[in-house]
């Protein structure tokens, strides 16, 4: 390893073989502090061991790691999405406005993807048709899709879904396992296989590591930047399903401030908040990693904003240590 | 015409006299001196906030913390005054603004020394600062009467019949124009944003000219942490939660481009006004308070598109110059 790395230091282009091996070491390292985490939770309470415990734990995260996928397609490809946690209350606000209107289930569920698609393809004709920065976009986006949410809603909620609706949050498929559980697990093969397995996928590492070389090699970036917004539309279309169904309501601030945990959960599973690297088996680590955290918290009785400060902390830490890390072994090698 | 519609100042000024008019016609009272006076004396905090985020802007930054760092700066100057009430104002306001001065030198250091891209910094920051405040205040609040009289008189004391917090952000925006056009860190500002590598080459120092533009937008922060908190004269965890986006969109309608470089102090101050302007008419034309949320994301995204078919303009002819000179 050290031999490597001083090589490394010594040739300015950077390396494939060692670009692989960086990724497999985050990886592995994260598998270590998942081990730790689940650890020092099975010590610390008598509680956390139990199998319907463990899998209450999964409502945590099983939400927020579905935006993640889409998330970290978005942010490999150079880009990025405030918006989620806006359209999940704005998909949420237009599936209860359903309700009242009186669809039942399946036109719901249709309702609320269609919601999250429109929402997904405004963010996407923003940025690949004007050529607007994302960033600015989706902090607009942000404040318009949640803006619409509070203008439908006031200081209003919706409530009254359909007993069967309440399954996509709340039912078992088998077991303790959750449908939301099993979702994820599905959700995660399936985009493991697209980002890793597809030509898409490589069209969009492709994009974020160099665009116009990726725009001179054949890629379509325009429309594949389209469809990974229209991915987290749809994304967030699902979460936000899961989430009015678990919860029974919806309110206008439903959601709020989770584009935050989205993007930690996505920079703590290893993908470069600069775009061109990264994995979905990482994201799913660490989304495992932040639901142990705030469920283990929660059995020790820690209120949920001093939860926020530990991923905000953990946010710039995961970024900063292996930087710290480098810039050490670097200095000590000479 | 067609230079009016070019210098981004004037066609602010006319976007905002041509709201005016447009709320004079359903509720003219709006319009009065006197009026005015209260709606620039009501968006008085979010210019002094604008004016820190543009510096950061124009170094191809974002500071996502200024409203946590504000409410934290807030909050333990009203915890200070709670405390001490005997403390001499002038004291509390100089704690308030070191301290907002250090929370934004903590971003700084992150974005010098480690090289960890803005937004990430600030996200964390954001939810850092914001969970200091609960552990520092248990979650209570700091009401009216926990606050000495001086410390919630000091905004509204009346100098020539302004309040003495308009008359505030006037000094800053002076002083800011002349750091910005007269100074070398003002123009640092510029060419760092401009391009990066040819400010290196001109002996400017990146990194150090980033941290100093936080150590601005934070120091910018703990002021406004005080002036908030004795101008609504309670302080509790959640208080500004989300302005920095407010602040964010002023800028980005003032003109100030996102990708660095590009921006002016009027223009920042143009673009908080707008949005003072939309906030304080809402109420009287019977638009409800609920709607204002989603006509700033509106206006953000249109405002941004705007600037981008600017920028793109400019860069044309920049590029033309640069043929014409080689040909």
């Amino acid at each position: 390893m050290a031999d490597v790395q001083t090589i490394a230091r010594h040739i300015p282009d950077r390396l494939e073989s060692r670009g692989a091996r960086l990724i497999k070491s985050w990886e592995t390292l994260l598998v270590a502090v998942a081990l730790a985490i689940f650890l020092v939770n099975s010590f610390a309470s008598p509680y956390f061991l139990d199998p319907w415990n463990l899998s209450d734990a999964t409502f945590n995260f099983t939400e927020k790691a579905m935006i993640a996928f889409a998330m970290a397609l978005v942010i490999i490809s150079g880009e990025i999405d405030l918006s989620v946690a806006s359209i999940i209350a704005l998909t949420s606000t237009v599936m209860g406005y359903a309700v009242q209107l009186g669809f039942d289930t399946p036109a719901l569920v249709m309702i609320g993807l269609a919601t999250g698609l429109l929402c997904g393809a405004f963010n996407g004709l923003l940025v690949t048709g004007l050529g607007l920065p994302s960033i600015v976009v989706t902090i607009g986006t942000m404040s318009l899709f949640r803006g619409l949410s509070f203008l439908i809603l006031g200081d209003q909620a919706f409530t009254g879904y359909p007993a069967s609706f309440s399954w996509f949050g709340q039912g078992y498929v088998w077991w303790v396992f959750s449908f939301e559980f099993c979702l994820f697990a599905a959700l995660a093969v399936i985009y493991g296989v697209v980002l890793h397995k597809t030509n898409f996928g490589r069209a969009v590492y492709a994009i974020g590591n160099n665009q116009t070389a990726a725009l001179f090699s054949g890629v379509r970036v325009g429309r594949v930047k389209f469809v990974l917004f229209l991915l987290t539309g749809l994304m967030a279309a699902i979460a936000s399903i899961c989430l009015t169904a678990r919860l029974g309501s919806t309110r206008p601030s439903i959601a709020l401030g989770w584009e935050l945990e989205v993007v930690t959960m996505v920079v703590l599973g290893g993908v470069n908040i600069l775009g061109g690297s990264g994995t979905i088996p990482g994201v799913v680590l660490a989304a495992l990693i932040m639901g142990m955290v705030t469920f283990g918290f929660g059995l020790l009785n820690v209120p949920g904003i001093v939860m926020s400060i530990f991923i905000g902390l953990l946010l710039i830490s995961v970024i900063a240590l292996p930087i710290l890390y480098r810039r050490f072994r670097g200095r000590r090698s000479h | 015409m067609k230079l009016l519609l070019k210098n981004r100042e004037m066609l602010l000024v006319v976007a905002i006299i041509a709201l005016l008019a447009l709320i004079a016609m359903r509720f003219p009272p709006f319009v009065a001196p006197g009026n005015l006076a209260n709606v620039y004396n009501d968006t008085s905090i979010l210019i002094i906030l604008a004016l820190g985020q543009m510096a950061v802007i124009l170094t191809r930054c974002i500071d996502l913390s200024m409203a946590a760092n504000l409410a934290l700066s807030g909050m333990a100057a009203a915890m200070l005054n709670a405390a001490f009430p005997g403390l001499p104002v002038p004291l509390i306001i100089l704690t308030a603004v070191a301290l907002g001065a250090a929370l934004g030198s903590i971003n700084g250091l992150l974005v010098w020394k480690l090289d960890i891209p803005p937004i990430v910094v600030t996200l964390g920051t954001l939810t850092i600062y914001r969970g200091l405040i609960f552990l520092l205040s248990g979650g209570a609040w700091i009401n009216a009467h926990q606050m000495s009289d001086a410390f919630k008189a000091l905004p509204r004391t009346s100098i020539l019949g302004f309040p003495l917090l308009s008359w505030l952000s006037l000094v800053i925006i002076a002083i800011m124009v002349v750091v910005m056009r007269r100074t070398p860190l003002g123009r640092a500002f510029f060419a760092l944003g401009g391009n990066p590598h040819a400010a290196v080459y001109t002996g400017i120092d990146v990194g150090r000219t980033r941290f100093l533009a936080y150590c601005l937008s934070g120091t910018l922060a703990g002021l406004s942490g005080y002036l908030w908190v004795s101008r609504y004269a309670v302080a509790y965890v959640d208080i500004a939660a989300g302005f920095e986006l407010d602040i964010i969109a002023a800028c980005v309608i003032g003109g100030v481009s996102i990708a660095g470089g590009i921006g002016s102090v009027g223009g920042a101050v143009l673009g908080a006004l707008f949005l003072g302007v939309i906030k304080n008419a809402l109420p009287v034309i019977n638009i409800s308070p609920f709607a204002q949320m989603a006509i700033s994301g509106a206006v953000i995204i249109i405002a941004v598109a705007v600037n981008a078919r600017a920028e793109k303009r400019k860069g044309r002819v920049i590029l033309r110059k640069a043929e014409a000179a080689h040909g």
